[in-house]
């Protein structure tokens, strides 16, 4: 065995994790999705097929969402990784997360955290969808639940009030 | 599901990575993951080691140089498909980019990753056999071109060496009078194509100068329609010349799977080539 290694089955990793600097020593075979579940206990990430086609684990990396089982942690090490856990301050719940409750968005709730996630991604790039390009949006994110139709609902909706809260934060009525 | 154990490098220069896969058994290169890491989620490959790329800027890049637009292999996805470069000089590109996974998939995908993983039914290999796309790849040793054309040795087979890394893509820009279209049939929006079929032409005084019709999805490995192309160029798109190209598309290989039998596949290549061709030649006409 050469004198490195150790460092090439397992490595020490810097994230900032939900506005939390994270430092942790992991195995390089680990996913980031298995990370957050399992080393920080942030267990609202979900694993559903593990092969990269439910979109159950997705996470934000730097903004954009990924596959949280096609990434390895060690390739977050300098990045800030969001998960569902961030999105409601304190009692408030975020927007999306308001909507899909009123809208009856969910119905087991395995698939919502990645639905979510998503949605924060691609409503920044596009805050004023489509029903039609919401749809594309989603589709790499499988439920078994809903039909969808209420999905897209709280999805429309969640994007309406996002824009709402936009407006306010900048102090202009629109 | 977890992948197995292996050994991990990731260099940050490419001279790094080719000293690591010239030095190296059993290494396998990790590009945006999106293949690799389900192959090895489900333990279909255990490497003894995995190379990973994503830490190599000099691999992701987008630009233009005189009449080609040359691509980093290590470009994302989804940067390409945001490229207003690529909108301008290569909007085929971006449209199969639409079809090719999700949002989520395409944050990590990378252009070189896809032509290498070389998955039959996937949209940029079709699209860098229609634009007649040039990979270049290098060893600690030497350079190389390869037309993509000849990169496809086998079902999922391309022609690099295990010390070899894809660099860079070349496509040559598009010329006055040139049409594009890119069509899918699949199950699902995002999932591999059944078929997709990747058209270009180039039309100048009426006639079609140039054409490539490339089809992914059908057979073992992304194919040219060489037959259609031959029909097609030298005359005026109409009607009849269209009709009977598409007759000649009976010669591509066709298979059959869980998502379709051989006859219904044959069927959309005929439906799909069609639909590809007329758009195309409309295109470049108002191009023209």
């Amino acid at each position: 065995m050469s004198p490195d290694a150790g460092t090439r089955r397992r490595r020490e990793i810097q994230v900032t994790v939900n506005g939390r600097s994270v430092d942790r020593e992991v195995d390089v075979r680990l996913t980031v999705a298995d990370f957050v579940r399992n080393e920080l206990g942030l267990t609202g990430t979900h694993l559903g097929c593990e092969h990269g086609v439910c979109g159950a684990c997705t996470v934000l990396v730097d903004g954009r969402a990924v596959r949280g089982c096609l990434t390895l942690a060690v390739q977050t090490d300098g990045t800030e990784i969001r998960t569902v856990e961030s999105l409601a301050e304190g009692g408030t719940m975020h927007p999306l997360q308001a909507a899909f409750r009123d809208q009856h968005g969910l119905q087991c709730g395995y698939c919502t955290p990645g639905i979510l996630m998503t949605l924060v991604d691609f409503l920044k790039h596009n805050p004023v969808p489509e029903e039609s390009e919401l749809k594309t949006a989603l589709s790499g994110n499988l439920c078994r639940c809903t039909g969808y139709q209420n999905i897209i609902a709280a999805a429309m909706d969640g994007a309406a009030r996002l824009r709402l809260q936009e407006d306010s934060d900048d102090g202009v009525r629109r | 599901m977890k992948p197995p154990p292996f050994d991990y490098y990731d260099p940050s220069s490419l001279e790094e990575g080719l000293a690591l896969m010239s030095a190296l058994d059993d290494a396998k290169l990790l590009a945006g993951g999106q293949s690799l890491m389900p192959m090895l989620n489900m333990r279909y490959v255990a490497p003894r080691s995995i190379v990973d790329l994503n830490r190599i800027q000099e691999l992701q890049f987008c630009r233009r140089e005189r009449d080609i637009v040359v691509i980093g292999a290590m470009t994302r996805q989804r940067d390409l498909e945001a490229s207003n470069l690529l909108r301008e000089e290569l909007p085929l590109v971006v449209d199969a980019l639409t079809h090719v996974g999700h949002l989520q998939t395409r944050t990590r995908g990378t252009l070189g990753g896809s032509l290498c993983h070389l998955d039959p039914a996937a949209e940029l290999p079709v699209v860098a056999l229609a634009l007649d796309a040039k990979l270049h790849v290098q060893s600690s040793q030497e350079k190389r071109e390869i037309a993509m054309r000849d990169f496809a040795t086998f079902y999922m087979t391309p022609d690099i060496a295990p010390s070899e890394i894809l660099t860079e893509i070349t496509f040559p820009v598009r010329v006055a009078g040139t049409g594009y279209a890119f069509e899918e049939f699949a199950r699902r929006h995002g999932d591999f194509a059944v078929v997709n079929v990747a058209v270009s032409l180039v039309i100048e005084a009426d006639r079609i100068v140039h054409a490539r019709v490339a089809v992914g999805g059908a057979g073992s490995v992304a194919q040219r329609a060489e037959r259609v192309e031959s029909a097609l160029t030298g005359e005026r798109p109409d009607e009849a010349v269209l009709d009977e190209a598409v007759r000649l598309s009976d010669d591509v290989e066709c298979i059959a799977d869980i998502h379709a039998t051989v006859e219904y596949r044959r069927h959309l290549l005929t439906v799909l080539t069609r639909r590809a061709i007329t758009r195309a030649a409309e295109q470049a006409v108002s191009e023209s």
